[in-house]
Protein backbone atom coordinates (compact mmCIF):
# COMPACT_ATOMS: atom_id res chain seq x y z
CA UNK A 1 0.00 0.00 0.00
CA UNK A 2 1.30 3.45 -0.89
CA UNK A 3 1.51 5.76 2.10
CA UNK A 4 1.60 9.47 1.25
CA UNK A 5 3.56 11.78 3.54
CA UNK A 6 1.40 13.66 6.05
CA UNK A 7 0.43 17.29 5.54
CA UNK A 8 2.32 20.07 7.37
CA UNK A 9 -0.07 20.35 10.30
CA UNK A 10 -0.63 16.61 10.55
CA UNK A 11 3.13 16.05 10.67
CA UNK A 12 3.51 18.78 13.28
CA UNK A 13 0.84 17.13 15.40
CA UNK A 14 2.58 13.73 15.17
CA UNK A 15 5.90 15.26 16.30
CA UNK A 16 4.21 17.13 19.13
CA UNK A 17 2.52 13.90 20.27
CA UNK A 18 5.86 12.11 20.25
CA UNK A 19 7.45 14.77 22.47
CA UNK A 20 4.49 14.83 24.83
CA UNK A 21 4.46 11.03 25.06
CA UNK A 22 8.15 11.02 26.02
CA UNK A 23 7.45 13.69 28.63
CA UNK A 24 4.38 11.91 29.95
CA UNK A 25 6.32 8.66 30.42
CA UNK A 26 9.39 10.17 32.05
CA UNK A 27 7.86 13.27 33.70
CA UNK A 28 11.42 14.37 34.47
CA UNK A 29 11.32 17.89 33.05
CA UNK A 30 7.75 18.64 33.99
CA UNK A 31 8.16 18.00 37.69
CA UNK A 32 11.41 19.94 37.98
CA UNK A 33 10.05 22.91 36.04
CA UNK A 34 6.85 22.88 38.08
CA UNK A 35 8.74 22.83 41.37
CA UNK A 36 11.09 25.53 40.07
CA UNK A 37 8.09 27.73 39.26
CA UNK A 38 6.45 27.24 42.65
CA UNK A 39 9.77 27.88 44.38
CA UNK A 40 10.24 31.04 42.35
CA UNK A 41 6.79 32.36 43.24
CA UNK A 42 7.36 31.64 46.93
CA UNK A 43 10.96 32.91 47.10
CA UNK A 44 10.29 36.24 45.40
CA UNK A 45 7.76 37.08 48.08
CA UNK A 46 10.59 37.47 50.58
CA UNK A 47 12.64 39.71 48.31
CA UNK A 48 10.43 42.73 49.08
CA UNK A 49 9.29 44.45 52.25
CA UNK A 50 5.58 43.49 52.47
CA UNK A 51 4.80 46.62 54.50
CA UNK A 52 5.97 48.81 51.62
CA UNK A 53 4.86 46.90 48.52
CA UNK A 54 1.53 45.09 48.74
CA UNK A 55 1.46 41.46 47.64
CA UNK A 56 -1.07 42.25 44.91
CA UNK A 57 1.28 44.84 43.38
CA UNK A 58 4.15 42.39 43.51
CA UNK A 59 2.33 39.41 42.02
CA UNK A 60 2.36 40.22 38.27
CA UNK A 61 6.07 40.99 38.13
CA UNK A 62 6.94 37.87 40.11
CA UNK A 63 4.73 35.71 37.91
CA UNK A 64 6.18 36.84 34.58
CA UNK A 65 9.81 36.82 35.63
CA UNK A 66 9.45 33.34 37.13
CA UNK A 67 7.49 32.15 34.09
CA UNK A 68 10.26 33.33 31.76
CA UNK A 69 13.03 31.56 33.63
CA UNK A 70 10.98 28.39 34.08
CA UNK A 71 10.22 28.48 30.36
CA UNK A 72 13.95 28.47 29.59
CA UNK A 73 14.40 25.30 31.64
CA UNK A 74 11.68 23.51 29.69
CA UNK A 75 12.73 24.85 26.30
CA UNK A 76 16.28 23.57 26.51
CA UNK A 77 14.91 20.06 26.89
CA UNK A 78 13.07 20.37 23.56
CA UNK A 79 16.10 19.92 21.32
CA UNK A 80 18.41 18.74 24.08
CA UNK A 81 16.70 15.35 24.00
CA UNK A 82 17.10 15.14 20.20
CA UNK A 83 20.85 15.72 20.53
CA UNK A 84 21.20 12.54 22.58
CA UNK A 85 22.26 9.68 20.30
CA UNK A 86 21.61 12.11 17.42
CA UNK A 87 17.90 11.37 17.51
CA UNK A 88 17.43 14.52 15.44
CA UNK A 89 18.72 12.58 12.39
CA UNK A 90 15.63 10.37 12.50
CA UNK A 91 13.43 13.47 12.40
CA UNK A 92 15.44 14.92 9.53
CA UNK A 93 15.12 11.83 7.32
CA UNK A 94 11.39 11.56 8.01
CA UNK A 95 9.30 12.54 4.97
CA UNK A 96 8.04 15.76 6.56
CA UNK A 97 8.81 19.39 5.91
CA UNK A 98 11.36 21.10 8.15
CA UNK A 99 8.73 23.62 9.18
CA UNK A 100 6.61 20.76 10.52
CA UNK A 101 9.43 19.79 12.90
CA UNK A 102 9.50 23.35 14.25
CA UNK A 103 5.73 23.63 14.58
CA UNK A 104 5.51 20.21 16.27
CA UNK A 105 8.28 21.06 18.73
CA UNK A 106 6.72 24.46 19.43
CA UNK A 107 3.29 22.91 19.96
CA UNK A 108 4.70 20.39 22.45
CA UNK A 109 6.52 23.20 24.27
CA UNK A 110 3.33 25.24 24.33
CA UNK A 111 1.40 22.39 25.96
CA UNK A 112 4.29 21.93 28.41
CA UNK A 113 4.46 25.60 29.38
CA UNK A 114 0.66 25.85 29.49
CA UNK A 115 0.43 22.91 31.87
CA UNK A 116 2.99 24.49 34.18
CA UNK A 117 0.97 27.72 34.10
CA UNK A 118 -2.22 25.83 34.99
CA UNK A 119 -0.54 25.01 38.29
CA UNK A 120 1.35 28.29 38.67
CA UNK A 121 -1.60 30.65 38.33
CA UNK A 122 -3.65 29.13 41.18
CA UNK A 123 -0.47 29.03 43.29
CA UNK A 124 0.07 32.73 42.62
CA UNK A 125 -3.53 33.50 43.62
CA UNK A 126 -3.00 31.53 46.82
CA UNK A 127 0.43 32.93 47.80
CA UNK A 128 -0.35 36.56 46.97
CA UNK A 129 -3.94 36.63 48.22
CA UNK A 130 -5.50 37.64 44.91
CA UNK A 131 -9.29 37.47 44.38
CA UNK A 132 -9.48 34.02 42.64
CA UNK A 133 -12.14 34.51 39.96
CA UNK A 134 -11.20 37.98 38.70
CA UNK A 135 -7.44 37.33 38.94
CA UNK A 136 -7.61 34.12 36.92
CA UNK A 137 -9.92 35.73 34.35
CA UNK A 138 -7.41 38.56 33.91
CA UNK A 139 -4.23 36.45 33.90
CA UNK A 140 -5.31 33.47 31.76
CA UNK A 141 -5.65 35.32 28.42
CA UNK A 142 -2.38 37.18 29.00
CA UNK A 143 -0.70 33.89 29.91
CA UNK A 144 -1.94 32.40 26.64
CA UNK A 145 -0.47 35.25 24.57
CA UNK A 146 2.78 35.33 26.53
CA UNK A 147 3.25 31.55 26.16
CA UNK A 148 2.87 31.69 22.38
CA UNK A 149 5.57 34.38 22.12
CA UNK A 150 7.92 32.68 24.56
CA UNK A 151 7.61 29.28 22.91
CA UNK A 152 7.94 30.56 19.33
CA UNK A 153 11.28 32.27 19.97
CA UNK A 154 12.51 29.78 22.58
CA UNK A 155 11.96 26.71 20.41
CA UNK A 156 14.04 28.18 17.59
CA UNK A 157 16.87 29.21 19.92
CA UNK A 158 16.76 25.81 21.62
CA UNK A 159 17.52 24.15 18.30
CA UNK A 160 20.42 26.57 17.77
CA UNK A 161 21.87 26.53 21.27
CA UNK A 162 22.04 22.74 21.46
CA UNK A 163 24.52 22.64 18.54
CA UNK A 164 26.94 25.14 20.04
CA UNK A 165 29.85 24.57 22.39
CA UNK A 166 28.00 26.35 25.20
CA UNK A 167 24.74 24.37 24.75
CA UNK A 168 22.23 25.23 27.48
CA UNK A 169 24.35 28.13 28.76
CA UNK A 170 23.71 30.02 25.54
CA UNK A 171 19.91 29.68 25.56
CA UNK A 172 19.19 32.34 28.22
CA UNK A 173 21.60 34.78 26.63
CA UNK A 174 19.95 34.40 23.24
CA UNK A 175 16.37 34.29 24.50
CA UNK A 176 16.13 36.81 27.32
CA UNK A 177 16.53 39.98 25.20
CA UNK A 178 13.69 38.62 23.06
CA UNK A 179 11.57 37.95 26.15
CA UNK A 180 11.89 41.58 27.29
CA UNK A 181 8.86 42.84 25.36
CA UNK A 182 6.88 39.78 26.55
CA UNK A 183 7.72 40.27 30.24
CA UNK A 184 7.14 44.00 30.01
CA UNK A 185 3.82 43.79 28.18
CA UNK A 186 2.47 40.90 30.29
CA UNK A 187 3.44 42.54 33.58
CA UNK A 188 2.09 45.96 32.65
CA UNK A 189 -1.16 44.55 31.28
CA UNK A 190 -1.80 42.26 34.23
CA UNK A 191 -0.88 44.95 36.79
CA UNK A 192 -3.59 47.15 35.34
CA UNK A 193 -6.20 44.41 35.11
CA UNK A 194 -5.49 43.12 38.63
CA UNK A 195 -5.85 46.68 39.96
CA UNK A 196 -9.32 46.79 38.44
CA UNK A 197 -8.43 49.36 35.79
CA UNK A 198 -10.52 49.34 32.60
CA UNK A 199 -9.47 47.01 29.79
CA UNK A 200 -8.68 49.99 27.54
CA UNK A 201 -5.69 50.84 29.75
CA UNK A 202 -4.19 47.39 29.26
CA UNK A 203 -5.00 47.19 25.57
CA UNK A 204 -1.82 48.85 24.20
CA UNK A 205 0.24 46.21 26.02
CA UNK A 206 -2.02 43.36 24.89
CA UNK A 207 -1.69 44.60 21.32
CA UNK A 208 2.10 44.44 21.62
CA UNK A 209 1.78 40.82 22.79
CA UNK A 210 -0.51 39.89 19.89
CA UNK A 211 1.78 41.58 17.35
CA UNK A 212 4.85 39.89 18.88
CA UNK A 213 3.17 36.47 18.61
CA UNK A 214 2.15 36.99 14.99
CA UNK A 215 5.54 38.29 13.87
CA UNK A 216 7.68 35.73 15.66
CA UNK A 217 5.58 32.62 14.99
CA UNK A 218 5.87 33.37 11.27
CA UNK A 219 9.51 34.55 11.36
CA UNK A 220 10.74 31.61 13.45
CA UNK A 221 8.88 29.06 11.31
CA UNK A 222 10.53 30.50 8.21
CA UNK A 223 13.95 30.77 9.89
CA UNK A 224 13.97 27.30 11.44
CA UNK A 225 15.12 25.28 8.38
CA UNK A 226 18.27 27.43 8.34
CA UNK A 227 19.24 26.11 11.77
CA UNK A 228 19.31 22.49 10.58
CA UNK A 229 22.13 20.80 8.74
CA UNK A 230 21.64 20.81 5.00
CA UNK B 1 34.12 45.85 -0.45
CA UNK B 2 37.04 44.49 -2.42
CA UNK B 3 39.35 41.84 -1.10
CA UNK B 4 43.02 42.75 -0.93
CA UNK B 5 45.44 41.13 -3.35
CA UNK B 6 46.44 37.80 -1.87
CA UNK B 7 50.19 38.45 -1.82
CA UNK B 8 50.01 41.59 0.39
CA UNK B 9 49.18 41.02 4.02
CA UNK B 10 46.33 43.34 5.10
CA UNK B 11 47.44 45.84 7.72
CA UNK B 12 45.43 47.53 10.44
CA UNK B 13 47.03 50.97 9.99
CA UNK B 14 46.62 51.66 6.31
CA UNK B 15 45.76 54.98 4.65
CA UNK B 16 42.03 54.84 5.35
CA UNK B 17 42.52 54.03 9.02
CA UNK B 18 45.13 56.76 9.49
CA UNK B 19 42.80 59.26 7.82
CA UNK B 20 39.93 58.17 10.10
CA UNK B 21 42.11 58.47 13.21
CA UNK B 22 43.20 61.94 12.07
CA UNK B 23 39.55 62.93 11.58
CA UNK B 24 38.63 61.75 15.10
CA UNK B 25 41.68 63.51 16.57
CA UNK B 26 40.69 66.69 14.75
CA UNK B 27 37.12 66.45 15.97
CA UNK B 28 38.28 65.89 19.56
CA UNK B 29 40.63 68.88 19.32
CA UNK B 30 37.78 71.05 18.11
CA UNK B 31 35.47 69.75 20.86
CA UNK B 32 38.03 70.47 23.58
CA UNK B 33 39.66 73.71 22.48
CA UNK B 34 37.56 75.43 19.85
CA UNK B 35 33.97 74.97 21.03
CA UNK B 36 32.50 77.26 23.71
CA UNK B 37 31.16 75.92 27.00
CA UNK B 38 27.40 75.54 27.14
CA UNK B 39 26.12 78.12 29.63
CA UNK B 40 24.03 75.78 31.83
CA UNK B 41 25.84 72.45 31.56
CA UNK B 42 29.43 73.62 31.37
CA UNK B 43 32.09 71.08 30.46
CA UNK B 44 29.74 68.10 30.79
CA UNK B 45 27.89 69.14 27.66
CA UNK B 46 30.95 68.34 25.57
CA UNK B 47 30.29 64.64 26.12
CA UNK B 48 27.36 65.18 23.78
CA UNK B 49 29.75 65.52 20.82
CA UNK B 50 31.13 62.04 21.53
CA UNK B 51 27.97 60.37 22.81
CA UNK B 52 25.58 61.10 19.95
CA UNK B 53 28.06 60.49 17.08
CA UNK B 54 29.03 57.18 18.73
CA UNK B 55 25.35 56.24 18.88
CA UNK B 56 24.96 57.08 15.20
CA UNK B 57 27.91 54.87 14.27
CA UNK B 58 26.57 52.07 16.46
CA UNK B 59 23.17 52.19 14.77
CA UNK B 60 24.77 52.35 11.32
CA UNK B 61 26.82 49.26 12.12
CA UNK B 62 23.74 47.42 13.45
CA UNK B 63 21.96 48.25 10.21
CA UNK B 64 24.85 46.63 8.34
CA UNK B 65 24.55 43.49 10.52
CA UNK B 66 20.81 43.19 9.81
CA UNK B 67 21.19 43.83 6.09
CA UNK B 68 24.12 41.42 5.72
CA UNK B 69 22.22 38.73 7.68
CA UNK B 70 19.38 38.91 5.18
CA UNK B 71 21.86 38.84 2.30
CA UNK B 72 23.56 35.77 3.77
CA UNK B 73 20.34 33.79 4.20
CA UNK B 74 19.45 34.69 0.64
CA UNK B 75 22.74 34.23 -1.26
CA UNK B 76 24.86 32.20 1.21
CA UNK B 77 27.83 34.41 0.34
CA UNK B 78 30.65 34.04 2.86
CA UNK B 79 31.64 37.71 2.42
CA UNK B 80 28.29 38.98 3.73
CA UNK B 81 28.78 36.90 6.87
CA UNK B 82 32.25 38.32 7.33
CA UNK B 83 30.94 41.86 6.91
CA UNK B 84 28.12 41.20 9.41
CA UNK B 85 30.65 39.89 11.92
CA UNK B 86 32.91 42.94 11.48
CA UNK B 87 30.00 45.36 11.82
CA UNK B 88 28.69 43.57 14.94
CA UNK B 89 32.03 43.89 16.73
CA UNK B 90 32.34 47.57 15.81
CA UNK B 91 28.74 48.21 16.86
CA UNK B 92 29.42 46.56 20.21
CA UNK B 93 32.36 48.89 20.83
CA UNK B 94 30.42 52.02 19.88
CA UNK B 95 27.36 51.00 21.92
CA UNK B 96 29.67 50.48 24.88
CA UNK B 97 31.02 54.01 24.34
CA UNK B 98 27.43 55.30 24.33
CA UNK B 99 26.57 53.42 27.53
CA UNK B 100 29.71 54.68 29.30
CA UNK B 101 29.54 58.33 28.21
CA UNK B 102 25.79 58.55 28.91
CA UNK B 103 26.00 58.06 32.72
CA UNK B 104 29.09 60.33 32.88
CA UNK B 105 26.96 63.11 31.43
CA UNK B 106 23.80 62.19 33.32
CA UNK B 107 25.40 62.32 36.79
CA UNK B 108 25.99 66.12 36.84
CA UNK B 109 23.03 67.02 34.59
CA UNK B 110 20.25 64.63 35.64
CA UNK B 111 21.71 64.14 39.09
CA UNK B 112 21.63 60.38 38.57
CA UNK B 113 23.90 57.89 36.81
CA UNK B 114 21.08 55.93 35.28
CA UNK B 115 17.45 56.54 34.52
CA UNK B 116 15.07 54.02 32.98
CA UNK B 117 14.44 56.31 30.09
CA UNK B 118 13.19 54.86 26.82
CA UNK B 119 16.32 55.61 24.84
CA UNK B 120 18.59 54.20 27.52
CA UNK B 121 16.58 51.01 27.61
CA UNK B 122 16.66 50.56 23.87
CA UNK B 123 20.43 51.08 23.74
CA UNK B 124 20.99 48.75 26.69
CA UNK B 125 18.97 45.93 25.13
CA UNK B 126 20.65 46.41 21.75
CA UNK B 127 23.93 46.04 23.59
CA UNK B 128 22.69 42.75 25.11
CA UNK B 129 21.55 41.44 21.72
CA UNK B 130 24.90 42.36 20.14
CA UNK B 131 26.72 40.63 22.99
CA UNK B 132 24.60 37.50 22.49
CA UNK B 133 25.36 37.65 18.75
CA UNK B 134 29.11 37.73 19.40
CA UNK B 135 28.97 34.98 22.02
CA UNK B 136 26.93 32.82 19.64
CA UNK B 137 29.59 33.29 16.95
CA UNK B 138 32.30 32.34 19.40
CA UNK B 139 30.47 29.17 20.43
CA UNK B 140 30.32 27.59 16.95
CA UNK B 141 33.39 26.13 15.29
CA UNK B 142 32.03 25.18 11.89
CA UNK B 143 32.08 28.16 9.50
CA UNK B 144 28.90 27.48 7.52
CA UNK B 145 26.86 26.75 10.65
CA UNK B 146 28.21 29.85 12.41
CA UNK B 147 27.24 31.96 9.42
CA UNK B 148 23.72 30.51 9.20
CA UNK B 149 23.00 30.74 12.94
CA UNK B 150 24.25 34.28 13.29
CA UNK B 151 22.32 35.37 10.20
CA UNK B 152 19.14 33.93 11.73
CA UNK B 153 19.83 35.81 14.96
CA UNK B 154 20.64 38.99 13.00
CA UNK B 155 17.32 38.90 11.16
CA UNK B 156 15.29 38.11 14.29
CA UNK B 157 17.06 40.89 16.20
CA UNK B 158 16.09 43.34 13.46
CA UNK B 159 12.46 42.25 13.99
CA UNK B 160 12.86 42.61 17.74
CA UNK B 161 14.01 46.25 17.68
CA UNK B 162 10.55 47.75 16.91
CA UNK B 163 9.02 45.74 19.75
CA UNK B 164 11.58 46.87 22.32
CA UNK B 165 11.25 50.42 20.98
CA UNK B 166 7.46 50.31 21.32
CA UNK B 167 7.47 48.78 24.81
CA UNK B 168 10.06 51.11 26.30
CA UNK B 169 8.25 54.19 24.97
CA UNK B 170 4.90 52.94 26.21
CA UNK B 171 6.52 52.16 29.55
CA UNK B 172 7.90 55.64 29.92
CA UNK B 173 4.88 57.60 28.76
CA UNK B 174 2.69 55.78 31.25
CA UNK B 175 5.04 56.50 34.13
CA UNK B 176 5.65 60.19 34.79
CA UNK B 177 9.37 60.87 35.12
CA UNK B 178 11.35 63.81 36.46
CA UNK B 179 11.50 66.41 33.72
CA UNK B 180 14.95 65.74 32.34
CA UNK B 181 15.35 66.55 28.72
CA UNK B 182 18.35 66.54 26.46
CA UNK B 183 19.11 69.83 24.73
CA UNK B 184 17.22 69.76 21.48
CA UNK B 185 19.49 69.67 18.47
CA UNK B 186 17.97 72.44 16.34
CA UNK B 187 18.43 75.01 19.11
CA UNK B 188 22.18 74.44 19.10
CA UNK B 189 24.22 77.60 18.36
CA UNK B 190 26.11 77.58 15.08
CA UNK B 191 29.55 76.90 16.58
CA UNK B 192 28.29 73.91 18.56
CA UNK B 193 26.30 72.61 15.60
CA UNK B 194 29.45 72.72 13.45
CA UNK B 195 31.40 70.81 16.09
CA UNK B 196 28.59 68.27 16.33
CA UNK B 197 28.49 67.76 12.56
CA UNK B 198 32.28 67.45 12.35
CA UNK B 199 32.31 64.93 15.21
CA UNK B 200 29.45 62.96 13.63
CA UNK B 201 31.20 62.70 10.29
CA UNK B 202 34.49 61.80 11.97
CA UNK B 203 32.86 59.05 14.03
CA UNK B 204 30.91 57.63 11.10
CA UNK B 205 34.09 57.59 9.04
CA UNK B 206 35.97 55.97 11.92
CA UNK B 207 33.21 53.36 12.24
CA UNK B 208 33.38 52.53 8.54
CA UNK B 209 37.19 52.37 8.73
CA UNK B 210 37.01 49.96 11.68
CA UNK B 211 34.48 47.71 9.95
CA UNK B 212 36.65 47.76 6.82
CA UNK B 213 39.79 46.91 8.79
CA UNK B 214 38.07 44.11 10.69
CA UNK B 215 36.67 42.74 7.45
CA UNK B 216 40.06 42.72 5.76
CA UNK B 217 41.81 41.20 8.77
CA UNK B 218 39.30 38.35 9.20
CA UNK B 219 41.48 35.77 7.39
CA UNK B 220 44.25 36.45 9.93
CA UNK B 221 41.83 35.96 12.84
CA UNK B 222 40.60 32.68 11.36
CA UNK B 223 44.07 31.29 10.62
CA UNK B 224 45.40 32.18 14.06
CA UNK B 225 42.35 30.55 15.67
CA UNK B 226 43.18 27.44 13.66
CA UNK B 227 39.72 25.87 13.88
CA UNK B 228 38.19 27.33 10.70
CA UNK B 229 37.83 25.40 7.50
CA UNK B 230 37.15 28.38 5.24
Amino acid sequence: MQVSPPSLLKAAWIIARKDLAVELRTRSAFLSVLVFTLLGLATFYFAWDPTVVSAADLAPGVLWVTFTFAGLLGLHRSFGMEAQDRAIDALLVAPVEREAIYLGKALANFVFVGTVLCAALPALVLFYNLPPASALAALAPIALLASIGLVSVGTLFSSMAVNTRLAELLLPMLSLPFFVPIVMASSQASTRLLAGRPLAEAMPWIKILIAFDLVFVVACTVAFPHTLEE
Amino acid sequence: MTSPPSDSRPRLLDGVMLLALAAVAGAVARILAFTPYEVHQGAAQKIYYIHVPAAMSAYLALGVVAAMSIVYLWLHDERSDRLAESAAEVSFVFTTVVLVTGPLWARPIWNTWWSWDARLNLTLFLWFVTAAYLVLRGAIEQDAMRARYSAVLGVLAALLVPFIHLSVYLFRTMHPMPIVLKPSEPSLPREMLTTFLIASLAFLFFGVALIRARYRLTPLFRSSAGGGNA
